[in-house]
């Protein structure tokens, strides 16, 4: 009787152990994320009635569609202006929702966002190099992508001892090489001439004005490969999450892991950052939302933060673009948005978040 | 089943932490090892898991050299039960001793179903079934610790190495980790706990390795090893060690004699080997 009843406890917590409500919280998630793409699509400065909207938009997705019938200044504005601006915005709310959560993991603190390596301060020097000095060799977004992955990339030697990277000493090093590119963005906006400050000043609060396929067919690829291997890899993050000597017991290689991690997320952090300028919060709080809904385990927690991350800067950025007759910096809503967000999570929520 | 042959191991000031270590472990033995605080019992627990790598010595576990065995390999042959910590995030219980299946995992993405019920059945081994949903982070430390010990018998390695599995529990707890240890080690698992307590040695183990001053004292069944003579080499005259019916026992000397507050250990001004060593 005693062996019945053990074995009958050990069917219900096994059946209990199932993931399936998991899944399907992220398909509403995502269904959630298609309406706020909808919605996004109908809005805008210019009006044109939803119908024409959406007929414009499955007339270009139905391969035998004829394109050229449409109307054309409803095409433009629908297909050419919004809709690469769109799809720009869920691509990098994603790259940074992702990466947000990757660095967290990795460096076990819950409070990391994804410039914390001076990813950011880098492509901002990088960004307002190529402004200053237009003549420079590289383009504004190469230059930008390039200082910012050879910020991290100096953190990390710096924080490199004898084949090990401590994890604090990682997190000093981007402190130090961020506070060292910030300063001479200074210089640089010390020095720069009245029209390219303002330049500088309107990349660094970030925003989609420039959005185009070009920059679609570019990014999107490469943040999708990105978030799919980093997805793939997300159970290891779990064991690196409890600390590299368990890690290591626990057959995950700490060092290796931890590379391959940091780079891919640093890879799609820049890419975002050096396409749209520094775009605040979304990293630091797409995370900590996810692991609010579905817990900590990264390997549902990842594509939740992406899909929301994705949900939170579409809605965000077409605010920026309807609220005022004039564009805002879709970086300042996102802070005025989130700030009071994350308070209320540490207020009201601080336990289901960090473990303290 | 693990031999560790003249392990020598210092940290960055020179400072040698092990000098000449050599011990052997055979297959299904409880295995205490004991000594002061700072003797060195962590580094060489840290060496024997490759955490720290060891400039001269020898080191094997079921007859091979551990230097040439890649991170996975040592996690199908070795689990480790740290002393307690806390994750930064709030896993369940079962999240955490489902970890203990990765080495064992071959898919690509989902955690197939046999790995949840080997994880559901260590936590029915440790009787902690009670606490699977439960977040991790909120546990008291004792619970925390029969936790890391279900996941380590999750992960189902031939030798697993505990590091104080006792340190955070009750009198009742203490005991009960102890039999389930004796439990595992009798089908054939290879267990070795590092311990304050010399009466667990004397009550619970089939060898002792006594360490003091970073370098072996005394191996051997532990009622043979566990001596006055060794007791005082390594604490300076405080144990008395008392014969009971069916086993011996450690006591304070100061309660034996009676008179506690008179004689508590001769020559103060040389006690703590090593404290400031930084071996742990």
């Amino acid at each position: 009787m005693l062996m019945e009843d053990t074995k009958a406890e050990l069917e219900r917590h096994l059946a209990t152990f199932q993931e399936t409500r998991k899944v399907l919280i992220i398909v509403f998630l995502f269904l959630l994320l298609l309406v706020a793409v909808g919605t996004a699509l109908a809005l805008g400065a210019y009006a044109i009635p939803v119908g024409d909207v959406y007929h414009t938009l499955f007339t270009h997705l139905n391969p035998a569609g004829d394109v050229d019938a449409l109307n054309s200044l409803h095409n433009t504005v629908v297909w050419d202006i919004r809709m690469p601006r769109i799809l720009l915005s869920v691509t990098v709310g994603v790259a940074l929702a992702v990466a947000g959560g990757v660095f967290q993991g990795c460096f076990r603190n819950p409070l990391v966002e994804p410039y914390i390596l001076g990813v950011s301060s880098g492509a901002a020097f990088g960004a307002a190099l190529a402004i200053v000095f237009p003549l420079f060799l590289l383009p504004l977004q190469l230059s930008a992508f390039i200082f910012g992955a050879m910020a991290v990339f100096a953190a990390y030697l710096l924080a490199r001892v004898r084949g090990e990277t401590p994890t604090v000493t990682l997190i000093l090093a981007g402190v130090i090489i961020g506070s060292i590119f910030a300063a001479m963005v200074s210089i640089l906006k010390y020095v720069a001439v009245d029209a390219a400050l303002r330049e500088i000043v309107f990349w660094l609060m970030g925003g989609f004005y420039y959005a185009s396929w070009k920059d679609v067919t570019m990014i999107v690829p490469i943040v999708a490969a990105c978030f799919f291997l980093l997805w793939y890899l997300s159970w290891k993050l779990n064991i690196l999450s409890m600390g590299d000597e368990e890690a290591r017991t626990l057959g995950v290689n700490p060092e290796r892991h931890k590379l391959v991690f940091i780079v891919v997320a640093t890879l799609i952090t820049a890419i975002s950052v050096s396409a749209v300028g520094i775009i605040a919060w979304v990293g630091l709080m797409m995370p900590h939302a996810a692991r609010m809904i579905l817990g900590p385990d990264h390997r549902f927690m990842l594509p939740a933060a992406a899909i929301l991350g994705g949900i939170y800067l579409v809605i965000c950025d077409t605010l920026a673009r309807t609220v005022t007759s004039a564009e805002i910096p879709v970086g300042i809503i996102t802070s005025i948005l989130g700030a009071p967000y994350l308070i209320y999570l540490i207020r009201n929520k601080g336990k289901l978040v960090f473990s303290g | 089943m693990l031999e560790v042959e003249n392990l020598h191991f210092s940290y960055n000031s020179g400072f040698p932490v092990l000098n000449g270590v050599s011990f052997k472990v055979t297959e299904g033995q409880v295995c205490g090892l004991f000594g002061p605080n700072g003797s060195g019992k962590t580094t060489l627990f840290k060496c024997c898991l490759k955490f720290l790598s060891y400039p001269e010595g020898r080191i094997s576990m079921n007859g091979e050299d551990i230097r040439r065995r890649s991170v996975k390999d040592m996690a199908k042959l070795v689990s480790y039960v740290p002393q307690e910590h806390k994750p930064p995030f709030p896993y369940l219980v079962k999240d955490v001793v489902l970890m203990g299946r990765t080495p064992h995992l071959r898919g690509v993405f989902g955690v197939s179903r046999h790995h949840k019920r080997k994880a559901i059945e260590a936590l029915e081994l440790i009787g902690i079934l009670d606490i699977a949903d439960k977040q991790y982070s909120q546990l008291s430390g004792g619970q925390r610790q029969l936790v890391l010990i279900a996941r380590a018998v999750a992960q189902e390695t031939p030798l697993v190495f505990l590091d104080e599995p006792t340190s955070a529990l009750d009198f009742s707890n203490q005991m009960r980790i102890w039999k389930i240890l004796r439990r595992i080690a009798e089908n054939g698992t290879t267990i070795v706990a590092c311990t304050h307590d010399p009466n667990h040695v004397l009550w619970f183990c089939d060898e002792a390795v006594v360490m003091g001053d970073h370098c072996l004292v005394a191996q051997g069944p532990p009622r043979e090893v566990l001596s006055e003579a060794v007791l005082d080499r390594i604490y300076e005259n405080v144990c008395s060690v008392r014969d009971l019916e069916q086993t011996k026992m450690v006591l304070p000397r100061h309660v034996v004699d009676g008179n506690g507050s008179t004689q508590t250990g001769g020559r103060h001004g040389h006690g703590n080997h090593g404290i400031g060593a930084g071996a742990n």
